[in-house]
């Protein structure tokens, strides 16, 4: 029976049900149903773009907010004449301070001197305005684990660089060719593109997606919003990737594709913190946001 | 008996059910095709357990014309079993996706049926006689000393209860690395063809060791894959034409003279997307279940998960004719996705004389479109209306707002309940509805 109540049409229940029902579909009589897993991995992206669109207009909008009070507390403080000196001091160094002025003076620096460019979806002339606070965001030294969690590769972590001088993103997805029983490892490329296609109208410059991507998860990490009810049987995943993630991953064609779901999940497992949070579907889900692309395709690699 | 024309001013009453009774439906039970052959004499269905049952239908009893003729079990047999892929490390399921009849040539009567690796062609033969009167052998087969012989006498034949048999005279192995969807068999009747869901394979009904494959959309690089092959047949009259669809809402005809391989479509028949409509379920939504050519083969009708579409094989940028099934779940698409209900594939079928439509949808019911005059009608396939010859009375949904009298409300429909399968013979108003575990059959009306 369908509930009278309409259910959540939200974009990142919707990733939760569909990444449970790919999940699902390894352990089904008969196969895996290619057809059937094309089908989720199409309202996985559609629930993806969706939830980035919304995402990305809300803290385009909290910023301009906090921007626009900003500003204003500093106009009310400084002097004009002294503004352009402190701008021209800190242009190079924006990702040292924490402090308002720095904000102010991403507000002022025209956009193509920013360093990081999450760049928000309306194109309108303040889009400067909430940049330095992201610039504050992405020059955070990130956490190691955190891009653990972010690469959809086999465990274990070969060579990819998660440094973020480096500033690689390094991705690896295991495909399975039914036909010739071939299993290719294909790096980079794909991911990112993929990340950055469905998302080039926010993009401006030539910034790399990995710090796109650590950007998201830096902001969104310290704010859990209010939790969808997920079901008992997210345990039960955790549980079963963890077994997976032992499996050793030579030839066997099925134990790879099982890494690379597992590895998803192992993401959680090396976050020390929070692990409780990790079997909540809200927090995989937002992890999962970042491998999608690679989920996508290790889908349809059947 | 009526051409099989009209469907609304045609009264459908209730003739059998086949099946078990007890709501406890065993998974092996499950009705998963239903098919008329093509004189409509035999009816075949096959199950999750990999089981097919015919039925026959029997001679008219002429005293009696009111009474119309019945289907009763004529053979059953296991199709296919459960087997293990061990290379693959999978199982593959016993369960009969499809059945197709040969047309028959012979006494024996010939049937294609397919798990989702295997197609069998099986031959069902009657025996009613057998011989007596063997002079080496007993009567139950032990062989007599020849010594105690002293005269010889002719065998002769005599009658015996029939026997109906199910001999596997093919089978057509390793022909799909994917799920077999479909199988067609060519109107010149020495081919058909199987398709999985990004193949399509021709085969020779006598050889059974190779097959061409005529169709492939398997990319290079599997993650660029972007749609699958979901239902193909072959065209009634054409035995060089076939059309498939796709998950991604189009189907493509191919003229299997222009080239060996048909990976370039002849016609590609497609309808733009209406963008008001567009939410995270439309590529599922659109994705075709099923396609099937008229009889007149002009015609082709797909099956998406909202609608039934008819296409002129002339006009490949919109079909004719579009009807809503079930509009009111439009609404209801997330909760459907939730429980897997929005992939359910549904099939459809004609009538005769290609003037109605019919497919299955959720409560047990299903609709008849009828094109002549443009009218549908709602009918259900339930234990409540089982008289004999009991008239089904049109059911309505509600799909907001005050609910009528008879009416039901969207909430209240029950979306275990489906039908999938349905068929309509070929030259009578005879219909078959396979409920999940239950095949009905209805008949029109005589008054």
């Amino acid at each position: 029976m369908i509930n009278t109540m309409e259910c959540a049409v939200d974009a990142q229940s919707l990733i939760s049900i569909s990444l449970r029902k790919i999940h699902n579909s390894r352990t089904q009589r008969g196969g895996i149903k290619l057809h059937k897993n094309l089908l989720v991995s199409y309202v996985l992206r559609n629930a993806r773009q969706v939830y980035m669109n919304e995402k990305y207009a809300e803290i385009y909008r909290m910023q301009q907010y906090e921007e626009v009070m900003t500003v204003c507390n500093e106009i009310q403080e400084l002097n004009p004449l002294d503004l352009v000196e402190d701008c021209e001091e800190q242009t190079g160094d924006c990702c040292g301070s924490a402090n308002e002025s720095a904000s102010l003076c991403g507000a002022l620096l025209p956009v193509s001197h920013q360093v990081p460019s999450v760049h928000h979806i309306q194109p309108s002339s303040a889009c400067s305005v909430p940049l330095a606070l992201q610039s504050e965001e992405v020059c955070k030294s990130p956490d190691p684990s955190f891009y653990r969690s972010c690469c959809a590769e086999p465990y274990p972590v070969s060579n990819c660089d998660f440094s973020p001088v480096n500033n690689m993103h390094c991705n690896k997805t295991t495909v399975l060719d039914l036909d010739t029983h071939v299993v290719t490892t294909v790096e980079n490329g794909y991911l990112h593109q993929d990340c950055c296609a469905s998302l080039q109208q926010c993009y401006q410059g030539a910034q790399s997606p990995a710090k796109k991507r650590k950007l998201d998860f830096g902001y969104y990490v310290s704010e859990i919003e209010e939790v969808p009810d997920f079901t008992p049987c997210k345990r039960a995943k955790f549980e079963d990737s963890s077994y997976a993630c032992t499996e050793p991953l030579d030839t066997s064609n099925i134990s790879n594709l099982i890494s690379i779901f597992g590895s998803g999940f192992t993401g959680l497992v090396s976050r020390q913190a929070d692990l409780e949070q990790a079997l909540n579907g809200q927090f995989c889900s937002k992890q999962a946001l970042a491998s999608l692309g690679a989920w996508t395709r290790a889908i349809v690699a059947f | 008996m009526s051409a099989g024309g009209g469907g609304n001013d045609v009264q459908w009453c209730f003739s059998q059910v086949k099946g078990a009774i007890d709501d406890d439906v065993a998974e092996a039970d499950i009705i998963s095709t239903v098919e008329f052959n093509h004189s409509g004499e035999l009816l075949a269905t096959g199950d999750k357990g990999g089981r097919v049952v015919i039925f026959q239908q029997e001679t008219e009893n002429k005293s009696q014309p009111q009474c119309r003729s019945e289907y009763n079990v004529y053979s059953t047999f296991q199709s296919h079993e459960p087997e293990f892929d061990y290379l693959k490390s999978l199982e593959i399921e016993e369960k009969i996706n499809k059945i197709r009849w040969l047309p028959q040539k012979n006494a024996a009567q010939f049937l294609l049926s397919t798990n989702d690796k295997t197609i069998k062609l099986w031959k069902i033969s009657e025996r009613d006689k057998r011989p007596e009167g063997y002079n080496l052998k007993e009567e139950d087969g032990r062989y007599r000393d020849a010594a105690t012989i002293t005269t010889l006498r002719v065998p002769v034949f005599r009658p015996m209860d029939l026997m109906v048999e199910a001999s596997p005279r093919r089978v057509f192995v390793n022909g799909h690395t994917y799920h077999i969807n479909s199988i067609s068999v060519n109107s010149d009747n020495e081919t058909y063809l199987s398709a999985d869901d990004l193949r399509i394979n021709l085969w020779h009904l006598e050889i059974t060791d190779r097959s061409f494959n005529v169709v492939d959309i398997k990319p290079a690089n599997m993650e660029e894959l972007t749609e699958v092959i979901t239902a193909a047949e072959f065209h009634p009259h054409q035995c060089n034409t076939f059309v498939y669809s796709s998950s991604k809402g189009t189907i493509r005809l191919c003229d299997m003279r222009a080239s060996a391989l048909c990976d370039k479509h002849s016609k590609l028949f497609e309808e733009p997307e209406d963008p008001s409509n567009r939410s995270f379920f439309s590529e599922i939504i659109s994705s075709i279940s099923d396609v099937k050519f008229s009889h007149n083969g002009r015609y082709m009708m797909t099956r998406d998960y909202l609608s039934v579409k008819i296409w002129d094989l002339n006009m490949e940028n919109r079909p004719v004719e579009t009807y809503q099934v079930h509009e009111y779940l439009r609404s209801k698409l997330c909760s459907l996705y939730e429980n897997d209900c929005i992939f359910d594939k549904f099939e459809c079928c004609w009538n005769g004389n290609d003037s109605v439509v019919m497919t299955g949808s959720y409560n047990n019911f299903f609709r008849m479109l009828d094109r002549s005059q443009r009218r549908d009608v709602t009918l259900e396939a339930s234990r409540e209306s089982c008289k004999a010859r009991q008239v089904l009375k049109p059911r309505r949904v509600c799909a907001g707002g005050k609910r009528k009298k008879d009416e039901i409300s969207v909430d209240s429909l029950d979306f275990n309940k489906k039908i999938l399968h349905t068929a309509w013979h070929p030259q009578e108003n005879i219909i078959a509805v396979a409920t999940t575990n239950n095949l009905y059959i209805f008949q029109e009306k005589v008054n």
